[in-house]
């Protein structure tokens, strides 16, 4: 792609937008360098799970933007506007429950991803940063949870908030302050909804995004670990491969030696 | 994978005290930020100079301790050109120079980016945490004629604490009427907050939701339904359980109920702040009452472990 050489005839014409945008803007190949790295050959499907954090964070982050098309953040009305997107609005109950369930399923995979990396050592040296890095996508990711429970405010959403905050009241020394932060003031009121969304829809994502921006530059620069039974990484020869079954219905069975062909053959 | 470069041996700053000063700075700052503004500015003034020493012992004593690396540069062979003849270089700097204006712009720009990223976060970050610990006086909240409530019998009364937030603010209190204490009415005003985490409790006894009624006052509508809370108050979250005057009797709430105070306003009952309880001694218009400023659910308010939580925010 690095390359200015005209190509020519019909797979020109059609490639000639990507190649003017590569041409200016290095886009391309750095997609390409993204996307089609090099990673160690006994990588499996247990490498698969960050991607898959990934892909669920972006689903939260799309169905979420479209949510917020039709919720409104106040006492009076966030109840109601949550049963109007699921019963009588087009498709709100599946993006609705797309982002209630996915949530579940983002943080179940952070933390399956998270086991992965710890049970493969995938955090030592030199991937230390990427853990921390990893740690504080885990609290980012919890806090998000906290606050978009509130949201649907029904009976659940209200008490289990009221625990929540005062949980964390509990905290010695500071528990106090905090709590009077996350509600916005002494009781639990319009500006606590208020506040909730804005920290679920704003910061708190804004928050994820950059650290998940920091966790890929990490995972590209220092590249993808080994899993712990590999014998490539332990620079020892790899496992013989099994020799190939043969079933001699596909392909002929060698003969045992000193068989002469039959004068038909 | 790129090959990493360089020595593998961590490169240690220098121990250093300056970094303790500049976080105690900060912890002032913060503290004083919500509790008086002249322990803010001593904070700031703390965190500056601390800061500033810290910097610039960074800034000047961690460069010898690197290794050098391949000695003096290499003059490859050629034999050195005598200063009146080639190229100019650039003037070399004068000897008693010991900031040059290139360092000089790099720490004014940077200085004056960090100056005017505060002027523009500072404000948004106190607007986003100061209101909420600035005129959150509770509202007293009228509940109706002394004569709704029959001495000695119990009420479970649901009114608007702050007319202003609607709805949201309703709160629930079970109200008894102990009869006259010294020529004036007594009652036992309970708030429904469980002192575990905060869940509702429920009384353990009948409810007659047939006999309540709703009475209108400037507050906006007051329930008050008798209730018959005969084995107490009993929280459906964690299983907390009180006596019928709040004192805890078993679960993991850490004290009593919390209480409402109030006053006798032209033979109305009003209700007014709400305060903690540690321990209530006897019963009725008798009752002996620890009193204590309100906490939290979950806070002690008597005994060692309330020393966890010394200062409340100014609500």
């Amino acid at each position: 792609m690095a390359t200015t050489q005209t190509r020519s005839g019909m797979k020109g014409a059609a490639l000639y937008p990507l190649d003017w945008l590569e041409e200016r803007s290095g886009l391309v190949g750095g997609i390409r360098y993204f996307l089609f790295r090099k990673v160690p050959g006994d990588s499996g499907w247990w490498h698969t799970l960050g991607s898959a954090t990934l892909t669920a964070f972006l689903v939260q982050l799309v169905t979420g933007v479209i949510l917020a098309m039709y919720y409104k953040p106040s006492p009076a009305e966030a109840h109601e506007s949550v049963q109007h997107i699921t019963n009588d609005l087009w498709g709100g109950w599946l993006v609705r429950g797309m982002h209630r369930w996915g949530a579940s399923v983002f943080i179940i995979l952070m933390f399956m991803h998270m086991g992965r990396v710890f049970l493969f050592g995938a955090y030592k040296y030199p991937r230390e940063l990427n853990w921390i890095v990893g740690v504080l996508l885990l609290a980012t990711g919890l806090f998000e949870g906290l606050t978009g429970y509130l949201l649907p405010y029904d009976q659940t959403a209200y008490w289990a908030t009221v625990v929540a905050i005062n949980i964390n009241g509990t905290a010695p020394f500071v528990g106090p302050y905090l709590a009077s932060v996350l509600r916005g003031g002494a009781e639990i009121g319009p500006d606590t909804l208020a506040r909730f969304y804005s920290i679920h829809m704003l910061l708190v994502p804004g928050a994820l995004i950059g650290l998940i921006g920091l966790h890929l530059y990490l995972v590209v620069r220092l590249g993808v670990s080994s899993p712990p039974w590999s014998r490539t990484a332990a620079d020892r020869e790899p496992e013989p491969k099994p020799p190939p079954v043969r079933s001699g219905m596909v392909t002929p069975a060698p003969r045992p030696a000193g068989v002469r062909r039959r004068p038909s053959e | 994978m790129e090959e990493r470069t360089g020595d593998d041996r961590p490169q240690l700053p220098p121990p250093s005290l300056w970094p303790v000063g500049f976080a105690v700075g900060i912890v002032c700052l913060l503290v004083g930020l919500i509790v008086s503004w002249p322990v803010a500015a001593v904070g700031a003034g703390i965190a500056l100079v601390f800061g500033f020493l810290w910097a610039r012992e960074v800034a000047t004593g961690r460069e010898p301790t690197l290794p050098a690396e391949g000695g003096p540069p290499a003059t490859d062979g050629a034999p050195p050109i005598p200063a009146d003849q080639g190229e100019a270089a650039m003037p070399a700097p004068e000897p008693g120079e010991r900031f040059p204006r290139s360092k000089f712009l790099e720490g004014a720009t940077l200085g004056l980016g960090a100056i005017i990223g505060a002027i523009a976060t500072l404000p948004a970050l106190g607007f986003a945490l100061v209101p909420g610990f600035v005129k959150q006086k509770a509202h007293k909240v009228d509940l109706g004629p002394v004569t709704d409530f029959k001495e000695n019998d119990w009420k479970v009364v649901t009114f608007i604490r702050d007319p202003r937030q609607g709805e949201v603010s309703r709160r629930t209190a079970f109200v008894r009427n102990n009869g006259l204490l010294d020529g004036t009415p007594s009652f036992t005003i309970i708030s429904n907050r469980c002192a575990h985490v905060g869940c509702p409790v429920q009384p353990g006894g009948p409810v007659f939701a047939k006999q309540g009624k709703t009475i209108k006052t400037t507050n906006g509508n007051v329930d008050i339904t008798p209730v018959l809370p005969a084995a107490g108050f009993i929280c459906p979250c964690h299983g907390g359980s009180y006596d019928q005057e709040g004192n805890r009797i078993a679960g993991p709430p850490v004290r009593g109920l919390d209480r409402y105070e109030f006053d006798i306003v032209d033979g109305r009952l009003v209700l007014g702040n709400l305060y903690s309880v540690a321990k209530v001694e006897g019963s009725g218009k008798t009752a002996k009452i620890e009193k204590f400023e309100l906490q939290g659910p979950g806070q002690p308010v008597a005994g060692a472990e309330s020393w966890m939580y010394p200062l409340q925010p100014p609500h």
